[in-house]
């Protein structure tokens, strides 16, 4: 029973063809259907309430086939795949930017990495390639060769612009003042009112996806751990998952286990972060410096543990790469004890501060209806009434143990900075949680199992909750076994559009303020 | 407030008083570098980090060199908003294609003399991402470098270390 997979039967009848045994795991339902029917199978989607949570192509000249469009949609606990093929000679397919906003940006990143043309979509502009690439420069394509270098050719991109009595136009960045990644944002504002903000994104692309394409299976996983340094964990793990599904590999219970730890132990890391610098950026220095040093604390523990202090490299196809013992379960709930009576303190400190409370409280409103718009996810959709989470809908071991787990999500409605806030720092309550539950009750035995390489033509899915919110993976295998294609969507490929939103009706100043409740990743979206 | 004085005299100095190796390693290395700026730039340097493609990891260690334990503006070493400002470019990331153009301008925009301190293993020699369409691969095949940190990410402690080194034998540049 799937309302999903009853929504497209009852929109599109015999022309949609359901392919069992194509794409692991067999619970997200696979689907092809012909080029024409692909917008009706998104309006099916969106009539369910689903949303779209990423959209890609492949190259599949080297199966004698031609270009491959996917959608995939997500309601609840369901994902669907829904899938189109066009031709090598003349690559098109209809755009779903009508029905689902963040398409928007996925098909001008599909036609300019992939040279593959959404009809009828609303904004032809490249994105992530520059004007200074040359037209045909298609990277993903199979007969594209990365090891050369591009040249540079004269181009112009066309801004949003602005006009009237009194508007200017503030540009910033790539190289913004802080100790932060790239990337260009472009005010119109009068006086100090913000009439539009414009990202423009993709200074750190780095080729990952092209890359992952001449490695291997079982070295992709290291290139995972680097899409964005600081969720490293909750890429690695999403690489991994879709690669053991492909390759049917069982782990052992307790590999799963501590692949939990590690990613609760990166979400408390990074939230302390942040909630340090959203106070730091409503000029109370205080609390990022008792922040930094809870933060500090635990990536010690983490180096003391396993060997590195943001996790990178330990999560491996076929398991984990370093255990934990008695005297590291010790270590690790002597140290949540004094992080927890520390940042209860500092959370009541910055409940009562009401120069803090000015800044953050309705300010940077991503309401409700806008997130859904933008299909956004995790603390971000969180904070915007949609109850969304991976470790809930998507979950493996231990988080599939519901009863005895009893994993709360937080969710708020008002969407501003508090909101996101809000929502971090119960996430950091409920993380120290399970990650005690976790050392109570984690079954012995075995870290890692025999991996086997993936049979050729073969399609691998994950999706996993990492601290921004739901990471997506999907791998396809070509014609001799080898890695065909790595998809990777991080949850700033849909969140950044919220920023965009959430700004209008905001100053000036307070963009930084709003941009780093959103904290999203430059690397992560560029790839 | 009195919460905010409260935690704040609980706290106290979190940076010097920890009685472990690690804090004595720091202390070192902090003083030898606290000699060298004092000695080659009157007291203080100042540093503009440019991420030229990285993933993000080594920004992380680069904010932790200034949270209250490691603290290095405690030695006289200062991250500005401008590179017009600084006496040294912290650069990270293998350079893409993308960010080229920018990190030759804020080269060009940093005043002389001037260093440029290659952080991280794909700084260093463009790392996992090796040289592609995008990546151009390590610092130096963009701009001069003077000294390099490598590591996934360096560790703070690594960072302050090999501040130290560069410092140690800038004389030549002054």
């Amino acid at each position: 029973m799937s309302i999903l997979k009853d929504a497209i039967i009852s929109q599109l009848g015999a022309d949609v063809t359901f392919v069992e045994g194509y794409q692991h795991p067999a619970r997200t339902v696979f689907c092809i259907v012909p080029q024409e029917k692909f917008v009706d199978a998104g309006k099916a989607m969106k009539k369910a309430y689903a949303l779209l949570a990423a959209e890609w192509a492949t190259d599949e000249t080297t199966f004698g086939r031609g270009y491959g469009i996917f959608a995939c949609y997500r309601w609840g606990h369901e994902y669907l795949i829904v899938k189109t093929e066009t031709t090598a000679d003349d690559p098109v397919f209809p755009s779903l930017t009508k029905q689902f906003l963040p398409a928007w940006r996925f098909e001008r990143q599909i036609q300019s990495l992939m040279g593959v043309t959404p009809l009828n979509h609303p904004d032809t502009r490249p994105w992530i390639k520059f004007e200074d690439w040359p037209e045909d420069a298609w990277p993903l394509r199979k007969s594209f060769d990365a090891s050369k270098p591009l040249p540079r050719v004269e181009g112009e991109y066309k801004w949003i612009k602005a006009e009237g009595e009194g508007v200017y136009e503030i540009p910033v960045g790539p190289v913004h003042a802080g100790i932060i990644e790239p990337g260009h944002f472009r005010f119109q504002a009068v006086g100090e009112d913000v009439l539009n903000l414009e990202e423009r994104l993709g200074y750190v692309h780095k080729g990952i996806e092209k890359r992952f394409e001449s490695l291997s299976w079982d070295e992709g996983y290291r290139l995972a751990g680097r899409v964005s340094g600081d969720t490293t964990v909750a890429h690695s793990l999403g690489y991994c998952i879709a690669l053991e599904s492909m390759a049917g590999c069982n782990l052992p219970e307790r590999a799963h286990w501590l692949r939990a730890l590690f990613l609760e132990r990166e979400r408390i890391a990074n939230h302390l972060g942040d909630i340090g610098a959203i106070c730091n950026d409503a000029a109370f220095a205080f609390m990022l410096y008792q922040m930094m040093r809870l933060k500090e604390m635990l990536l010690r523990t983490n180096h003391a543990l396993f060997g590195h202090r943001f996790i990178m490299d330990r999560v491996v196809p076929g398991g984990v790469a370093v255990d934990i013992d008695t005297a590291g379960r010790e270590v690790i709930l002597a140290e949540l004890d004094r992080l927890s009576k520390d940042f209860e303190r500092l959370v009541v400190i910055y409940e009562e501060n009401p120069s803090l409370e000015d800044r953050v409280r309705n300010t940077g409103m991503l309401k409700p209806k806008r997130a859904r718009e933008i299909c956004a996810v995790g603390i971000v959709a969180r904070a915007s009434g949609l109850n969304l989470d991976c470790r809930i809908f998507n979950p493996f071991p231990p988080y599939d143990q519901y009863d005895r787990l009893e994993l709360g999500v937080p969710v708020m409605i008002t969407g501003d900075v508090h909101a996101r806030t809000w929502v971090r720092i119960q996430e950091v309550r409920e993380s120290i949680r399970i990650i005690k539950w976790i050392l109570d009750n984690m079954p012995d035995g075995v870290i890692s199992a025999p991996l086997e390489m993936p049979p050729p033509d073969k399609a691998g899915f994950a999706a996993v909750e990492g601290w921004r919110g739901e990471i997506i993976y999907w791998l396809q295998s070509g014609p001799g076994g080898e890695v065909n294609r790595c998809m990777v969507r991080d949850p700033s490929s849909v969140n950044w559009l919220g920023l965009e939103r959430a700004i209008h009706g905001n100053i000036v100043p307070d963009f930084p303020l709003c941009n780093k409740s959103f904290n999203q990743s430059y690397s992560g979206h560029d790839l | 407030m009195i919460r905010i004085l409260r935690q704040i005299f609980r706290t106290g100095i979190v940076t010097e008083p920890l009685p472990d190796e690690v804090t004595r390693e720091i202390e070192a290395v902090g003083l030898k570098l606290e000699a060298a700026v004092r000695e080659r730039f009157r007291r203080s340097i100042t540093i503009r980090q440019v991420d030229a493609g990285s993933c993000n990891g080594c920004e992380l260690e680069i904010h932790a060199i200034n949270n209250p334990i490691y603290n290095c503006e405690k030695y006289g070493i200062h991250f500005t908003a401008s590179p017009r400002f600084a006496d040294l470019l912290l650069v990270t990331g293998p350079v893409t294609r993308n960010m080229e153009i920018a990190l030759r301008r804020t080269y060009v925009s940093t005043p002389s003399p001037k260093f440029v301190v290659a952080v991280g293993d794909c700084a260093c020699t463009g790392g996992i991402f090796g040289e592609t369409y995008a990546s151009l691969g390590g610092v130096d095949k963009v701009v001069p470098v003077d000294a390099r940190i490598p590591g996934c990410p360096p560790t703070p402690l690594e960072l302050m270390q090999g501040l130290t080194h560069l410092l140690d034998g800038a004389e030549n540049k002054k």
